[in-house]
């Protein structure tokens, strides 16, 4: 026993090299001020969500369930299943508070900065979804809260700008580039330098340095644990596949992580295509969103991932009709996971997920996240390859996008559109 | 007794490392292969300059780096724009806009530095991204117009080898902590180029000694959190790293809000051995158009205001305790 101190060091220096990357994905690639703080907030991760210290997870679970709404119910479906004769199962994550996955790991977020003792709470939204999570899990545990959005964003998802105003929470246009998600990013990211001392930074998806990836990643598991628990209670067995959407990757991790393990589940994270796959490098625009399916390796907020990126290096706008999913990187695991074969990178175009968004509103009655609209659409056009069994994750409610679908509707033949005048009358 | 630092450590083989005091009161440093630490030990103390390169025009650039160095500054960083400027405040980002929005590359940003023969050595500021892209996707560019992307892992040596043949003498990433800092200090020693590291008022302890073991060159001290930007005062978070840094024999520069004679002298006066200067500079270019001969004057007229600032801050500083 006389070396087991020596052990025990050697054993803890390994633990956290691993865990810092996902093979060579992931790392912490942030200004020296900033790294003291995910320090410090690994140091919490490790205590109060991966050990449970003081019942935080516990706490974190019922307030889950008392003020999010959790357990969501994993729904077959009638119409779907028929029409594509295999069970389809929709995970109804649109059903949680707030209406999309985001409040799971805005909650366990802004309850960790409140152990960890921080006075002030910022984050970055893109679709306004994350932004209005924070804001309710703000309200709720009583921080004050601050959320940087692109001025496009701001324009385009007009609704949550004044829930998230209704909360409490200071909205901040960011007026930088094409005002989207990785300006509101870069913005939120200046203003933690500044004031890392007092605040924690609630960040929006799988992305960032580490412990980030981490860290959001366990708190959305539960979408998958949930999902994998109720189809064996409903199905009697594992599903062949699971889909989910991807733009950063939190609901698609959420979805994945506890299935990653069980080998005979496909997985597939299915991308905003935009109009087209390719990219202009001579303007730096991508009309898409596919960073796992036609990214490059490269450093963007933090990490070494997969990105939307010139031969220089310059990362480039992208593009979605879906705000959400409208970003040039992807979580640092995602591209592990596509790396090693364990996770399908596919997509479909904003034509696919508007047809999937009418098709879901019209068959099943219930209106999808123009996000999750694109795991629809992937379910419309390759259903043959998904098996018997499959669970699609419905990551949010569309009530967001409804301006955004008529308007984008109106400029299309889509299949499965309803006459669209008839919202003029 | 001084703290282990990359100098110390490598010139001690055999021998304590000698400091002794300069008769102008500058303190002696380790000796070293640097041209940057020379530079800073030459002129202490020194003042070191930044501007972006292609604001608003590589060759503006070129008329500019060359006014610094008529004006006295002793180290010259040119910003290598990138897209995502994290660490920067308004005026720097602006600045790296305009660059990008003249179409700069990093192809064309080695020309320019090979064009360039300035006393002051040069170093570049980028972010960590463009020297992972930087390289054989560049060179194969022409060749491979609608060819899928090449899939091979992003690698920092074609990036570093170019710098060394441009004559670049060192290299700053804003956003690289000394953790991630591996291949890049490797690649670094091979070609004999400085790898500098930010010190933030945030480091302390652990993460100060790693950082120290890593630096080359100089340790790029953060004046205040935040971003880069004019302010109009020195932060107290100035005094506080300057002390915490006193004990490592390698030269202390503060940057991050310097803007006027006055602040560089009185961070010299609290220590320091250099002062850095960006903001303040990138206003002076802002508030001209490209090829505007007046905007170099008032660049140089700038530089010896914060150089004669800097001597000040020395002349009032007290004599450093003998060893």
């Amino acid at each position: 026993m006389s070396n087991t101190e020596s052990d025990h060091v050697d054993a803890s220096a390994d633990r956290t090299d691993r865990e810092r990357t996902f093979g060579d994905y992931g790392g912490q690639y942030v200004p020296e001020a900033l790294m003291p703080a995910l320090q410090e907030l690994e140091d919490a991760y490790e205590r109060y969500v991966l050990e449970n210290e003081d019942g935080f997870m516990d706490e974190f679970s019922e307030r889950m369930r008392d003020f999010g709404g959790r357990p969501t119910p994993l729904q077959r479906t009638d119409r779907l299943s028929e029409r594509y004769d295999r069970e389809i199962y929709l995970k109804r994550e649109d059903l949680v508070h707030g209406g999309a996955h985001k409040l799971n790991n805005a909650l366990g977020q802004v309850l960790l900065a409140k152990y960890m003792g921080k006075e002030r709470i910022i984050a970055e939204t893109g679709a306004g979804q994350h932004g209005t999570a924070t804001a309710m899990a703000a309200a709720h545990l009583d921080m004050p809260c601050e959320i940087y959005m692109g001025r496009t964003d701001v324009n385009r998802q007009r609704p949550n700008v004044y829930r998230m105003r209704m909360n409490g929470a200071a909205v901040n246009p960011v007026e930088a580039g094409s005002g989207t998600l990785k300006e509101a990013i870069n913005e939120t990211l200046r203003d933690w330098a500044t004031t890392v001392e007092n605040t924690h930074y609630v960040i929006g998806s799988v992305v960032g340095p580490h412990p980030f990836p981490r860290l959001v990643r366990d708190f959305q598991s539960v979408i998958g644990a949930e999902a994998r628990e109720q189809i064996q209670e409903q199905a009697g067995r594992l599903p062949d596949s699971v889909v989910a959407c991807a733009g950063g990757g939190s609901n698609t991790m959420g979805a994945f992580h506890e299935f990653v393990p069980d080998e005979s589940v496909d997985l597939y994270a299915v991308e905003a295509g935009g109009s087209s796959l390719d990219i202009d490098e001579k303007e730096g625009v991508a009309p898409n969103s596919a960073t796992l399916s036609t990214g490059t390796d490269g450093v963007l907020h933090g990490a070494l991932t997969k990105l939307l990126q010139t031969d220089d290096g310059q990362i480039v706008e992208s593009h979605s009709v879906s705000a959400g999913l409208d970003y040039a990187g992807v979580g640092p695991e995602l591209s592990r996971l596509v790396e090693t074969g364990r996770v399908t990178p596919t997509s479909v175009d904003d034509e696919a997920a508007l047809n999937g968004f009418h098709r879901l509103s019209n068959l099943e009655g219930i209106i999808p996240a123009l996000e999750s609209s694109h795991a629809l659409g992937y379910l419309e056009e390759n259903y043959e390859e998904l098996g018997d069994l499959v669970v699609v994750n419905v990551s949010g409610r569309g009530d967001k996008d409804l301006e955004t679908v008529l308007e984008e509707t109106e400029k299309r033949d889509l299949d499965a559109a309803p006459d669209v005048e008839v919202f003029d009358a | 007794m001084s703290r282990e630092t990359r100098a110390s450590r490598s010139e001690r083989t055999g021998n304590e490392v000698t400091r002794e005091l300069r008769a102008d009161g500058g303190e002696q440093l380790a000796t070293t292969d640097s041209d940057i630490e020379a530079a800073i030990r030459e002129n202490h103390p020194a003042l070191i300059t930044y501007i972006t390169a292609g604001d608003p025009s590589l060759e503006d650039t070129k008329a500019y780096v060359e006014a610094l160095d008529r004006g006295g500054a002793d180290l010259i960083e040119l910003g290598l724009p990138f897209s995502e400027p994290t660490a920067e405040g308004p005026t720097i980002q602006a600045a790296i806009n305009r660059a990008l929005d003249a179409g700069t590359t990093p192809g064309q940003f080695f020309d320019l530095v090979d064009d360039l023969s300035t006393e002051a050595p040069l170093l570049v500021m980028t972010y960590y991204n463009m020297i992972l892209q930087y390289g054989p996707s560049e060179a194969s560019r022409a060749s491979k117009a609608g060819a899928a992307k090449p899939q091979n892992k992003p690698d920092v040596r074609p990036f570093v080898e170019r710098a060394a043949d441009a004559g670049l003498s060192g290299i700053i990433v804003p956003d690289l902590p000394a953790e991630e800092a591996g291949p890049l200090r490797d690649a670094c020693d091979d070609h004999d180029i400085d790898l500098v590291f930010i010190v933030a008022p945030t480091t302390e302890g652990e993460r100060l000694d790693r950082i120290m073991s890593q630096v080359s060159g100089f340790a790029y001290v953060q004046a205040r959190l935040g971003t880069t930007g004019a302010r109009a005062d020195v932060s107290n978070a100035t005094h506080d790293s300057l002390t915490r840094l006193a004990d490592y024999d390698v030269p202390k520069a503060v940057g991050f809000g310097v803007s006027e004679g006055d602040h560089a002298a009185e961070i010299v006066d609290a220590g320091a051995d250099g002062v850095i200067v960006g903001s303040a500079l990138v206003d002076i270019i802002a508030n001209h158009g490209a090829g505007d001969a007046p905007a170099a004057d008032e660049l140089e007229a700038k530089v010896r205001e914060l150089k004669q600032g800097a001597r000040r801050g020395r002349e009032e500083a007290p004599e450093p305790e003998q060893p």
